[in-house]
């Protein structure tokens, strides 16, 4: 029990610090960009006696350890600020672009593990095949064509040529506030609400971005899948498997894979991490009110509390999921439990 | 591998992921929804009196009305909006205006005198961003209810500092931070002091054609249309936050849009001279200009100013960069203002900068930097720059960066070249005039911040003049006094203007009434209709 409650203060303990620096850090660049954060409030031409009095109501003109300290102290009261563009609330502002972007992004993840994960044993098990060769030239192209330019292709293909798929945004509008808000996630908000029409739209227009997304993803999945299979091919166990006669899908599937599936929770858990951060090009392309476009928006703007919120979001994203993938690995491992 | 089973479950797949199905049925957007494709980031607040960018203002002021604005079809016109006549006094100390009786909100409640005294002393007070341009005639939060003053229901009397143009008022009070909010409706959602500022921000209390349904940053606006003042048979306008211009582009093809807001030369091409599409261009006040900080010796020199100017290949750049989004214009008061000359001097002439170069005394030509942004077409613009220049030896040094960072160098003085956009911030020549020409404080800590202080520049003679135009009451007189300002400004500024802006709304054939002014806010949806 004692162990028990250390480990979990030694967790805790590390948690706090990484959270803890990185306020630090996006603090300071927030405040060391060269962008004035007032310019964003007030415009360019408003007279010199506004900018001053909002540089005075933002808290700009007090001394940057002042304003630090005073930052710190809002947010362990959970006050995140407010946002200078939206003017709400950071945390409700977190509240309705995060859930657009976790919808994406976990459609993504799943897309991309169900199909670059076969594909990676495939190749790891043809290796050195032409089966092997496709699969690493698709995987390439995933890695190395720009994000945007895919997704402007497939907009063009799929929606203005061939017309199969709905264009840019997370709805027709002829369901715009049709689904009551509950989750934000529009798909699971429109089957609360029985509207089958609003959650097929909702889910068309997911089809696309989560495509492209995946297919990144994929790309990578699929590599590092099949490096790990190629590893555990090559091990005694695996030749000691075939030597006793075992079917080749036993080999594959029974004893070489689980010992895959141990490293390849870290690749899909900082995969999904990425992906939670904000996939800020297919966003922009898609119209996608997601939390990379609010972080961007913000930045550009020097409206730092937003970027703080977003970033400390996404620092509890990677926390999390690394903790997760820690425990799968418990479950997976008997050697590390 | 394949066998008929996966063929069969593959077709069935690719069945339910098609939105043929769905696309089928709702076709193109509907008969009395106008779908407008727009980039709707950077909007900060509806509240007239606050808002101070672009899309804001333009969303605002087509949900409220102001006592007065200029013509759509001849904008040195002031026509009224919700006043029905005006008198300015003789001493041209004060001005009466008396409303049109049949005005009503979107509630239905009438609009009074009552309303705009309390909409103008509110914009007064809370001294937001647009605030200047009315508290510019003597207006502060302490006198603003002795000078903004209700005679009765319908007459309202302004009292104003000293004798003003009432032309120069006038223009002003044509700006968004002139509208009339609903009282009953502001006080009832005020919080503490904000005068309702809160409430505000994302809703409407006006009397404009259209009334905010909801706002989601980022993503939407939905505007109904205001059921008493309806003239198009358009019911519902939604602006859809499309960011990339492309995808408007395809919006627009595939009918999911009416109105593309943001395509570039490239996307406007392809639709030029299509029976399909109707392309509205304005010419808008924004200017690109060269500002050269004097702060640097080389920039100094009142040849090197020349030299640039001669160097330059407008046209070229014109033609080649930016041919439908901008057009060639050197003055500093924007075509389609009051006032505005369209003398274009200056050409390239590599013989004649050279020269003047070798006058002063760098023939050799120098060093510099120019900052400008990073977004297109300014990347573009500025490699021209650079090649134009170094034709009389002048060897410029491009530094790109995001917008608000170029702004925040320039407001700093930190510079030495930078192409920069300015726009307007009131239909009145004083607006780009006083920003041009006015620096009476060049000291670092100075209050008036003008476009001529931030390039350190300072010209006496040219401030006063700026002053003298700005007060002539005769409004023949003041718009000559303009014109030959301009001409001067030209011939010997440290600015070289280049182009100005010209939007284009790309609106479907089917799409009428929607209109562009030279400020973002005069574009109007009124009378939008669907055929």
């Amino acid at each position: 029990m004692k162990k028990r409650l250390s480990a979990l203060a030694g967790l805790l303990a590390s948690v706090s610090l990484t959270l803890i620096g990185l306020v630090i850090i996006t603090f300071l660049i927030g405040r060391v960009m060269p962008i004035d954060p007032v310019l964003a409030a007030v415009g360019d031409n408003a007279p010199q006696e506004v900018v001053e009095r909002v540089r005075q109501e933002m808290g700009l003109d007090q001394p940057i350890l002042q304003q630090f300290l005073y930052f710190l102290g809002q947010l362990l009261h959970g006050d995140l600020g407010r946002s200078i563009l939206t003017r709400n609330l950071v945390t409700s502002d977190i509240a309705r672009y995060f859930p657009a972007t976790l919808e994406l992004a976990t459609a993504a993840i799943i897309v991309a593990a169900l199909i670059g994960i076969p594909l990676g044993v495939w190749a790891a098990v043809r290796q050195g095949t032409w089966i092997d060769q496709a699969i690493r030239v698709v995987c390439l192209a995933g890695h190395s064509v720009p994000v945007f330019v895919l997704a402007l292709i497939s907009l063009l293909v799929f929606y203005a040529v061939l017309g199969i798929a709905p264009g840019p945004g997370r709805q027709d509008i002829i369901f715009q506030d049709m689904v009551p808000h509950v989750t934000g996630l529009l798909t699971i908000d429109a089957l609360i609400a029985g509207d089958w029409d609003a959650f097929w739209d909702a889910l068309a227009h997911m089809v696309q971005p989560v495509c492209i997304l995946a297919y990144f993803s994929m790309a990578y999945i699929t590599r590092m899948t099949r490096a790990f299979m190629l590893d555990a091919l090559h091990g005694e166990y695996v030749i000691t498997a075939r030597a006793k006669g075992l079917s080749p899908a036993t080999v594959i599937w029974i004893h070489a894979f689980p010992n895959v599936g141990v490293q390849l929770v870290t690749v899909l858990a900082l995969t999904y991490a990425g992906l939670l951060e904000g996939a800020v090009v297919t966003e922009t392309v898609f119209s996608w009110p997601g939390l990379g476009q609010y972080l961007t928006v913000s930045l550009m703007n020097a409206d730092m509390n937003p970027v703080i919120g977003a970033t400390l979001l996404v620092g509890l994203v990677y926390v999390g999921l690394n903790l997760l993938a820690d425990a799968l690995y418990r479950q997976l491992d008997p050697r590390v439990r | 591998m394949f066998n008929r089973r996966t063929f069969l479950a593959g077709s069935a797949a690719a069945s339910f992921f098609s939105y043929s199905a769905l696309s089928a049925a709702f076709g193109d957007t509907p008969k009395d929804i106008l779908v407008v494709a727009q980039q709707l980031d950077n909007m900060t607040s509806l509240d007239p009196h606050e808002s101070f960018e672009a899309v804001g203002s333009e969303i605002s002021s087509n949900c409220y009305q102001k006592l007065v604005k200029p013509s759509l079809d001849k904008p040195s016109e002031i026509v009224g909006d919700l006043a029905e006549s005006w008198e300015p006094a003789a001493d041209g100390k004060s001005i009466t205006f008396r409303l049109r009786k049949d005005a009503k909100f979107a509630s239905g409640q009438p609009v009074t005198a009552e309303d705009a005294a309390f909409s103008l002393q509110r914009a007064v007070i809370m001294n937001k961003g647009p605030a200047f341009i009315i508290n510019q005639f003597g207006f502060t939060k302490d006198n603003a209810a002795e000078r903004i003053k209700v005679r009765d229901a319908n007459t309202l009397v302004l009292t104003l500092e000293e004798p003003t143009s009432p032309s120069f008022l006038l223009y002003c009070l044509s700006a968004n931070v002139g509208s009339v909010v609903e009282k009953k409706v502001a006080v009832e959602k005020a919080q503490g002091d904000d005068l309702g500022n809160g409430w505000l921000r994302q809703n409407t209390a006006g009397s404009g054609e259209w009334v905010l349904r909801s706002w989601k940053p980022s993503e939407s606006i939905m505007l109904d249309a205001n059921p008493t003042r309806q003239k198009g048979n358009v019911k519902r306008i939604i602006l859809r936050h499309i960011v990339d211009p492309s995808a408007q582009l395809l919006m627009l093809q595939k009918g999911d849009a009416d109105v593309a807001r943001n395509l570039t030369t490239e996307q406007l091409r392809t639709l030029q001279g299509d029976a399909n599409y109707n392309l509205v261009r304005k010419g808008v006040a924004s200017l690109m200009v060269i500002s050269m900080n004097q702060k640097s010796s080389n920039l100094a020199k009142p040849q090197v100013w020349q030299a640039i100017k001669w160097a330059l290949d407008y046209q070229g750049i014109q033609k080649n960069i930016v041919p439908l989004t901008h057009t060639v214009h050197q003055s500093m008061v924007p075509g389609g203002f009051p006032g505005a000359i369209d003398d274009k001097p200056y050409q390239k002439d590599l013989a004649k900068a050279k020269a003047l170069m070798a006058e002063a005394g760098l023939a050799d030509g120098f060093e510099v930097t120019m900052d400008h942004y990073s977004a297109q077409p300014y990347p573009d613009i500025a490699q021209t720059i650079q090649a134009n220049l170094a034709e009389i030896g002048i060897r410029v040094k491009l530094m790109a960066a995001e917008n608000r960072q170029v702004l925040t160098k320039m407001r700093a003085r930190q510079h030495e070249l930078i192409l920069t956009a300015w726009g307007s911030d009131y239909f009145d020549p004083n607006t780009n005039v006083e920003a041009f020409c006015v620096n009476t404080d060049n000291g670092d800590d100075a209050r008036n911040r003008t476009l001529a202080w931030r390039s350190s520049w300072q010209d006496k003679q040219m401030s006063e003049r700026s002053v003298e135009a700005l007060k002539e009451r005769d409004p023949a007189k003041r718009i000559a006094l303009y014109e030959k300002l301009q001409r001067d400004h030209m011939a010997n500024s440290p600015f070289a203007i280049m182009m100005q802006a010209v939007t284009t709304a790309a609106c479907r054939k089917n799409v009428s009434g929607v209109r562009l002014g030279t400020l973002s806010d005069t574009h109007s949806y009124a009378g939008a209709s669907k055929a």
